[in-house]
């Protein structure tokens, strides 16, 4: 399990048979109830959210939602999020906040969507405002990479006090493939780019990008869905726990800090 | 003797041909990307580097850009030394990153400082096409960060011209958290209740467009300027058709609300003065 290498990772990240964003959300939660729309445009149905409980703790979960097959995905726009997808997650976002509810986000996405409309309604002001916004937010947040998490469309719900990889899940600046056919040139080589761009969970956690891992069976989560559940569970409660026992300035600081220090030079 | 001399003659005569013919094609001329016009390259420059024929605004450098916006004899650069770190290890990097700094002589991709417009003071970043294509990595999110911080302490406003490719791929999820952080650092500053300009130039794309640039108080941008979060060709692949001429440009924005006005460039110093009188009555 320990010799995977990267590229085997990105594989198993995005099997159409890896658990998605609900399929966390009911083995996790209870009593959810997924709230639609941004109030401005439309419902996105690439990525979903509303109120649940966890352990008893009512809280927000917000996901990046794949498919599991062709209807679904397009149904699901492949999990690339249009601006209206990020503006309902903002909203949820707010509303949490609003109420003292944690909030929990679930990324899954091979990226903003890079359509005409999306263009048209301010893809990239939408994800700037979450970025935004989620860095003031006076409530804990943690976000969990569960599939594949792909750039400014994966890190638009990320910015969070925990982040959280599955074993076997992926975090990078754009797909293998775009890094390869940009920097080499060649979109074929996506595999020696997937081993240099320290995308697994166990490279970030190194470089103090990441905090947490959730482990996965030798073939992914699929495979033994409960107990990876059950492990991610724990993680969230005791995490949530801990957070909700900081004041809110200190919170909200902390998280600065935690950016802060990324790429910091001395 | 004689004969040297009048060598010497036919030589000096014969390089300032040359000189002449040289200036016809490259020395002292330039051709207009846009309206393909033959322009005289001073005429150009004294023009703020627009094309006096079309108005098309060319790329400039960050030097360029300071002198012209910020008070002669005021601009304190910050950090300008800070030195890129090569975290992927990425072959070639590091010497691309040397080469460029030898070629533009500039160290990054950004340019920061506290300087003065028409006698007021901000705090001012300025990007660089010519470094990277002006892309975001680790020290052009620090530099960021460490000028709004400068602001937050003196209580300055803050402009950014923005001019980018995005985030910085050799530099992989490090720059992209620079979008988070730099993004925090803006929240700060709004928190903080002081003013935040950002004037998006071409072009402005990807994760710049999805982090401060998109963020500022005010937005401006300078006319035909390319701004967009996917770049044109990626749209084009995703959508498989061509993009409408204008796709994705300053005018574009403004007509769907992304941006508030579009500033010619001989306009820019004074519009941003007028901004930062109006905002120095507001403030305590």
């Amino acid at each position: 399990m320990k010799n995977k290498t990267a590229w085997d990772r990105v594989t198993i990240a995005r099997t159409p048979e890896r658990p998605k964003a609900l399929d966390y959300i009911n083995e996790i939660f209870t009593n959810f109830i997924e709230l639609h729309g941004d109030r401005a445009f439309s419902d996105d149905k690439s990525i979903i959210g509303g109120i649940a409980k966890l352990e008893g703790i009512p809280v927000t979960v917000i996901g990046e939602q794949k498919g599991k097959n062709a209807k679904e995905n397009i149904e699901r726009n492949f999990g690339m999020p249009n601006p209206e997808g990020y503006r309902k997650a903002l909203r949820l976002m707010k509303q949490a906040e609003k109420f003292g509810r944690p909030i929990i986000t679930f990324i899954d996405t091979p990226g903003a969507y890079p359509g005409m409309e999306a263009e048209e309604r301010g893809q990239g002001e939408a994800i700037a405002r979450n970025l935004f916004e989620m860095s003031k937010l006076t409530v804990p947040t943690i976000s969990v990479v569960i599939g594949e998490g792909s750039s400014g469309g994966a890190l638009a719900i990320g910015v969070t006090d925990i982040i959280i990889m599955l074993e076997n899940s992926i975090y990078s600046i754009l797909s293998p493939e775009g890094f390869a056919s940009i920097l080499y040139k060649d979109a074929t080589k996506s595999q020696e780019a997937a081993d240099k761009m320290k995308i697994t969970a166990k490279e970030l956690k190194k470089l103090e990008i990441i905090d947490e891992i959730v482990e996965e069976p030798e073939g992914g989560a699929q495979e033994d869905f409960e107990n990876v559940c059950q492990n991610l569970r724990n993680m969230l409660s005791k995490d949530i726990k801990r957070l909700s026992k900081i004041k809110k300035d200190d919170l909200v600081e902390q998280r600065y800090q935690k950016y802060r220090k990324i790429g910091g030079i001395l | 003797m004689i004969i040297d001399k009048i060598r010497k003659i036919n030589k000096e005569e014969e390089t300032v041909k040359n000189e002449k013919a040289s200036d016809m094609l490259v020395g002292k001329w330039v051709k207009c990307s846009n309206c393909k016009e033959i322009l005289y390259k001073e005429d150009v420059k004294k023009n703020y580097s627009v094309c006096p024929n079309c108005g098309k605004h060319f790329r400039i450098s960050a030097r360029r850009r300071v002198k012209q916006i910020v008070d002669e004899g005021t601009f304190e650069e910050l950090d300008a030394d800070m030195q890129t770190s090569d975290i992927l290890n990425f072959e070639g990097y590091k010497d691309k990153i040397k080469l460029l700094q030898e070629k533009t002589k500039i160290q990054e991709a950004i340019k920061t400082g506290i300087g003065e417009i028409n006698g007021e003071k901000v705090a001012i970043g300025v990007m660089d096409s010519n470094f990277f294509m002006g892309s975001m990595g680790s020290v052009v999110g620090e530099k960021i960060c460490r000028l709004v911080e400068k602001a937050l302490q003196e209580k300055l406003p803050v402009i950014l011209f923005c001019v980018s490719g995005g985030a910085r791929m050799q530099e992989g999820m490090v720059s992209l958290m620079q979008m988070a952080k730099t993004s925090a650092a803006i929240a700060k500053l709004d928190e903080a209740g002081l003013l935040y300009v950002s004037v998006l130039t071409d072009p402005t794309t990807g994760g710049v467009t999805a982090s401060f640039a998109s963020l500022g108080d005010i937005i401006l941008a300078e006319p035909g300027a390319l701004i967009g979060f996917a770049g044109p060709r990626v749209i084009e692949q995703t959508i498989k058709q061509k993009l409408p001429e204008g796709f994705q440009s300053s005018e574009f924005l403004l007509e769907h609300g992304f941006i508030d006005k579009i500033v010619e460039r001989n306009k820019m110093k004074q519009t941003l003065y007028e901004i930062l009188k109006l905002h120095k009555s507001q403030r305590k």
